[in-house]
C-alpha cells in the first residue's frame, strides 16, 4: 500500500461528491492572444478590494501620483494598500458604486491618467538574500490579495507558520466562459513558476501541486515545460467538472483530504494560492511591480471581440466593454464573474477590482432569465449535485422558515455557494440566493448577540460604577457630618457626657484609695502586734523558754509575712499610683532583691535549723519548716520573718510609735544600718502607708 | 408476614429515595432563577426602557413573573419568537403602540453641543464621551440606539440616524438593488 505522498507523486487523482457539467463556452476567448487595454479616461480605485479592512488614505484630491504609488497604507495585518495603476492626477475621493452584489457605495479614489506611465522608484528584492519578513512585507505593500475571487490577503496565507505539506496552485478555472488564468498561463508560465518559487521559500512545502482542468492543453504544456527544472512541482490535469476549482474540492481531488467543517486548509497542512496570485507575487518581489492590473475575460454573445484583456485595476466596466465592441440589447444583463457565481451589475461604472476575472455580457438567448420559481418537488437532484454533500432541499426549507438552529444543524456554513444545486433544480428555485440571505441573517444575529453581550457588560459596569459612587458619596457625607459635630464648641450633650466621665473617674480613684487604706491599716495593725511581741520577747531573756514562747509568734509571723509578700506587688503599684513613683520603684526593687537573696540560700537555714537552735531568728524557720512543704517558700518565709523580727526590734528601740515617724527619717536608718536595710525599708513603707491611711482615712471605715 | 415484608421494603425504599432527593436538592441547589438569566440572554440589551422597565434585566424578571413577552421593540419578532419558545407560550405580535424601528444610533451635532453632560448621565451603556463644558460625542459602535439621550438634551442636538448598511452586513436583499437595465 503506497503512502499518500507516493500516490500523489504517482499522479493519482481522487474525486469529490456531486458536481455538474455545464457547457464551458471557453473557446470564444481561450485561443485568442492577450490584449493590453489602452488607458481609460478615468480610473475608479476602491480603497478596499479584498477581504479585510481598508488601508488608510494617504493621498488627497488634486495630488499627482506616479504609477505604482500607494494610495493607502496598511495599518494592520488585515489591510492591504491600493496603488495608482498609472501616473495621473487624483480628481476626487468619493463614494462610488462598489464591485459587490450589493452595489453599495464605497470610498473610491478617482484618478485621471496623464498617459505618461511615469513609474515611482522601483526596488526589486534579491530573492536569494531577502529574508522572509521583508518578502512578506513586500507582498503586503504590493497590495496582493487572493485573485481567485475571495481576495484574502496573500501575505497572511503565505506567512503562516504552521507546517505545510502541500502547496496547491489553483489553475483549474472551472467556471464556464472564464479563461483569464488560461491566458495568463499561456502568456507567462516562467513568471508564474518564479512566483511559486517565492511562495515555496516562504512556506517550504513537501510538494507543489498545480491543478489545471483538462480542457486547457496549451496552458498545461506551458506550465509543465516551465516546471521541468523543479523536482517537487507536479502539474496535475483534473477532469472537467464544476466546481473542481473550489478550494475544498480541489484539495479533495489532489490529495484525498477533506477540510473539516469550520476549519481552514492550513489546519490539515495545505495552502492554496491562485495561479494569478503566484504571478502577482513574482511581479511584486522580483520587479517591485505592485498589483496594478489583471487579466479579465470579456465575453458573451453581445461582445463583438470576446477576449482576454489585461486591464488596469479601476477600469470601469463600461470602458472595458466598449473596448471589446459591446453591442447591448434590450434587457441586457452584465455579469461580473462567471455565470455560476457572478453577480449582475446594477451599473456599468463599477470598476474592475483585484478579484474580477470575468465580465460577461450574454444575450438573452444565451443565458435566459430564470423562469418563475416553482415549489420544491423533493427530487433530490440538488443533493446529488452538491459538492459539499449537504442537503440543499432541507436547507431551502429551513431558510424559508428562518430556522437558524436547524440551518446550523444542516451545516449551512459549509455551503460554498457554487450554485450547482440551483443549476440542476427542475423547479428553477434560486437556492443559493436563499442560502445567502440565511447566511447573512445568521451573521447578523451573531453580530447582534455579540453586541448585546457588550451592551450588557457595559450596562452592568455602569450600574456598578454608579453604585460605588453612591456609596462613596454616602461615606463622605457621613465623614463630613462627623467632623462638623466635632468642630462645634461644647455642645450641651457633650458637656453632660464630660461631667459624667469626670464623676466616674473620681469614683474610680476613691475606690482605689479606699482599697489602699484598707491594706495600709491592716499592715499597721500587724506592725503594732509584732512590736508588742518583740518587746515581750526581749523582756524574757532566758534561751530555754524563748523557743517555747516564740513558736506561736513565729507561726503568726509567717502568716503575716506571707500575706505581706503576696500583697507586695499590689502595694507597690498602689503606692506608685498614689505617691512618688521613685519611691515605689525603690520598694519594688528591694522586694525583688529580697526574693532573690532568699532564693540563693534556700536550704542552709533548713539544714542548720535542727543542729543549731542558737539564735531566736534561726529557730523560727526550723519551727516553720514542717509547715510548708516547699523548701524555697519556707526559706523566703524564714528570711522575711527574720527581717521582720529585726525590724521590729529596731523600731521598738527608735520610737514607740512608728506611724508618727516621717518618710524622710526612714532613709537614715537604711544608711546607718546596711545589714538591717530590708527591715528598715519595709518599716518605712509601712509607715508611709499608715500615714497615708491616716491622712485621708477620715471618711472610710475599713473594719 | 409477606405483607409485613412488602410494607417494610416499600418503606425502606421510600426513605432511601426521599433521602436521595433531599440530598440532591441541597447538593444541586440553584442559586438564582435561571429563567430570568435565559430571558435576559434573549433580550437585545439595548437598555432602552421602551418596555416600561428600567433596563433589560428588570423586564426579564417581569416576564419571568408573567408579564407579556411582546413589549420589546428593539428585539422585534425574532425576540418574541425566541421568548415564546423558551416560555412555552404563544408568540404575540409586537405591541401595536410600539413599532419595529430601523436600527439607529445616536449622533450628536457637535457644533451645537453645549457640554451639559445630561446625555452622558442618561446613556445606559456609557456610550457617550465628553466632560462638563466640553463637546460630547457618541461612540457609535457602543450605542444601542435606545433614544434615552435624546430627551434630556436641552438644545436638541442629538439625532437618531439609521445605521448605514455596509457590504459585510448587507442581507442579500436583491430586490432592493436599483438594477438599471442597460438600454
Amino acid at each position: 500500500m503506497p503512502t499518500l505522498f507516493q500516490q500523489i507523486q504517482a499522479g493519482t487523482l481522487w474525486d469529490f461528491h456531486g458536481g455538474i457539467h455545464p457547457p464551458a463556452r471557453k473557446a470564444q476567448t481561450s485561443g485568442k492572444p492577450l490584449v493590453q487595454m489602452p488607458l481609460p479616461d478615468r480610473l475608479y480605485i476602491p480603497i478596499r478590494q479584498h477581504i479585510g479592512v481598508a488601508g488608510r488614505l494617504i493621498v488627497s484630491a488634486g495630488q499627482r501620483v506616479l504609477k505604482g504609488q500607494p494610495l493607502t497604507v496598511a495599518d494592520n495585518s488585515m489591510a492591504v494598500p491600493v496603488h495608482a495603476p498609472t501616473s495621473g492626477t487624483i480628481l476626487k475621493i468619493t463614494e462610488h458604486t462598489s464591485a459587490h452584489p450589493s452595489a453599495l457605495p464605497e470610498t473610491t479614489v478617482i484618478l485621471a491618467p496623464d498617459g505618461k506611465e511615469e513609474w515611482r522608484d522601483r526596488r526589486p528584492l534579491n530573492i536569494a538574500t531577502a529574508d522572509r519578513h521583508s518578502i512578506l512585507e513586500r507582498l503586503q505593500d504590493s497590495g496582493i490579495a487572493g485573485m481567485g475571487g475571495a481576495g484574502f490577503p496573500t501575505h497572511l496565507k503565505a506567512g503562516m507558520t504552521q507546517p505545510v505539506d502541500y502547496l496547491i496552485i489553483n489553475a483549474v478555472e472551472c467556471e464556464p466562459y472564464i479563461s483569464a488564468d488560461d491566458a495568463l498561463m499561456q502568456e507567462a508560465p516562467t513568471t508564474i513558476v518564479k512566483g511559486i518559487d517565492i511562495l515555496c521559500q516562504l512556506l517550504s512545502p513537501k510538494a507543489v501541486l498545480i491543478g489545471i482542468e483538462a480542457d486547457k492543453p496549451i496552458a498545461i504544456a506551458a506550465l509543465k515545460a516551465a516546471c521541468s527544472q523543479r523536482e517537487h512541482y507536479y502539474v496535475r490535469e483534473v477532469p472537467v467538472k464544476y466546481p473542481s476549482g473550489g478550494e475544498k474540492q480541489l484539495i479533495q481531488l489532489l490529495t484525498n483530504k477533506e477540510v473539516p467543517a469550520g476549519r481552514r486548509p492550513a489546519d490539515i497542512g495545505i495552502v492554496m494560492h491562485n495561479v494569478a496570485t503566484a504571478f502577482a507575487v513574482a511581479q511584486a518581489v522580483l520587479d517591485d511591480h505592485p498589483l496594478l492590473s489583471r487579466i479579465v475575460t470579456v465575453t458573451g454573445e453581445t461582445v463583438l471581440q470576446p477576449q482576454n484583456v489585461l486591464a488596469l485595476v479601476g477600469t470601469p466596466v463600461s470602458a472595458l466593454l466598449d473596448f471589446c465592441g459591446f453591442q447591448s440589447e434590450p434587457r441586457q444583463k452584465v455579469i461580473m464573474g462567471g455565470p455560476m457565481m457572478g453577480f449582475t451589475l446594477p451599473d456599468l461604472s463599477v470598476p474592475i477590482v483585484k478579484t474580477t476575472n470575468c465580465i460577461l455580457a450574454p444575450s438573452t438567448t444565451e443565458l435566459p432569465d430564470a423562469g418563475p420559481e416553482l415549489d420544491c418537488i423533493r427530487c433530490g437532484q440538488c443533493a446529488d449535485a452538491c459538492p459539499a454533500t449537504l442537503l440543499p432541499q432541507q436547507l431551502l426549507w429551513y431558510s424559508k422558515a428562518k430556522d437558524t438552529d436547524k440551518l446550523k444543524e444542516y451545516h449551512l456554513a459549509d455551503c460554498i455557494e457554487c450554485g450547482a444545486c440551483a443549476y440542476v433544480c427542475p423547479s428553477e428555485i434560486p437556492l443559493v440566493q436563499y442560502y445567502r440571505v440565511a447566511k447573512a441573517e445568521i451573521r447578523e444575529q451573531q453580530r447582534e448577540a455579540l453586541k448585546a453581550e457588550q451592551a450588557k457588560a457595559r450596562f452592568e459596569a455602569r450600574n456598578a460604577r454608579l453604585e460605588a459612587e453612591k456609596q462613596q458619596r454616602l461615606a463622605r457625607n457621613q465623614q463630613l457630618a462627623a467632623t462638623r459635630q466635632q468642630a462645634q464648641p461644647a455642645d450641651s450633650q457633650d458637656a453632660v457626657a464630660a461631667a459624667l466621665a469626670r464623676v466616674k473617674a473620681q469614683q474610680d480613684a476613691s475606690a482605689e484609695k479606699s482599697r489602699e487604706q484598707i491594706l495600709a491599716e491592716r499592715e499597721l495593725r500587724k506592725q503594732q502586734a509584732l512590736a508588742y511581741q518583740a518587746q515581750k520577747a526581749q523582756t524574757n531573756e532566758s534561751a530555754a523558754t524563748q523557743s517555747d514562747t516564740k513558736t506561736p509568734t513565729a507561726a503568726s509571723d509567717t502568716a503575716t509575712t506571707q500575706s505581706a509578700a503576696a500583697e507586695a506587688d499590689s502595694k507597690a503599684a498602689a503606692i506608685a499610683a498614689a505617691e512618688d513613683p521613685r519611691k515605689a520603684a525603690v520598694a519594688a526593687a528591694l522586694a525583688r532583691a529580697k526574693a532573690q537573696r532568699a532564693a540563693a540560700e534556700p536550704l542552709t537555714p533548713a539544714a542548720t535549723a535542727e543542729t543549731k537552735p542558737v539564735s531566736p531568728a534561726d529557730a523560727e524557720p526550723a519551727a516553720m519548716a514542717p509547715v510548708s512543704d516547699d523548701p524555697r517558700k519556707a526559706a523566703v518565709a524564714a528570711a522575711l520573718a527574720r527581717a521582720k523580727a529585726r525590724q521590729a526590734a529596731a523600731s521598738a528601740e527608735s520610737s514607740p510609735e512608728p506611724t508618727s515617724s516621717s518618710a524622710a527619717e526612714t532613709t537614715t536608718p537604711v544608711a546607718e544600718q546596711p545589714d538591717a536595710r530590708k527591715a528598715a525599708v519595709a518599716a518605712a513603707l509601712a509607715r508611709a502607708k499608715a500615714r497615708k491611711a491616716l491622712s485621708n482615712g477620715n471618711g472610710s471605715q475599713t473594719e | 408476614m409477606t405483607l409485613l415484608n412488602a410494607l417494610l421494603a416499600l418503606g425502606v425504599l421510600s426513605l432511601l429515595f426521599g433521602a436521595l432527593l433531599g440530598y440532591a436538592a441541597i447538593r444541586f441547589k440553584v442559586e438564582s432563577d435561571p429563567l430570568v438569566e435565559q430571558i435576559d440572554d434573549i433580550l437585545p440589551q439595548t437598555q432602552c426602557g421602551q418596555c416600561g422597565y428600567p433596563g433589560c434585566r428588570p423586564y426579564a424578571e417581569a416576564i419571568a413573573n408573567g408579564d407579556d413577552i411582546n413589549k420589546c421593540p428593539p428585539g422585534g419578532e425574532a425576540t418574541i419568537k425566541k421568548l415564546a419558545e423558551l416560555l412555552g407560550v404563544e408568540a404575540k405580535p409586537l405591541n401595536a403602540a410600539q413599532e419595529v424601528a430601523v436600527k439607529r444610533v445616536a449622533f450628536i451635532r457637535e457644533e451645537e453641543c453645549i457640554g451639559c453632560t445630561k446625555c452622558i448621565q442618561a446613556c445606559p451603556v456609557d456610550a457617550i464621551l465628553g466632560a462638563s463644558k466640553q463637546m460630547h460625542t457618541v461612540i457609535a459602535d457602543e450605542c444601542t440606539g435606545c433614544d434615552l439621550c435624546v430627551e434630556p438634551c436641552p438644545v436638541d442636538c442629538i439625532d437618531m440616524i439609521p445605521v448605514t448598511v455596509t457590504a459585510e452586513r448587507w442581507k442579500w436583499d436583491l430586490n432592493t438593488i436599483p438594477v438599471k437595465l442597460v438600454e
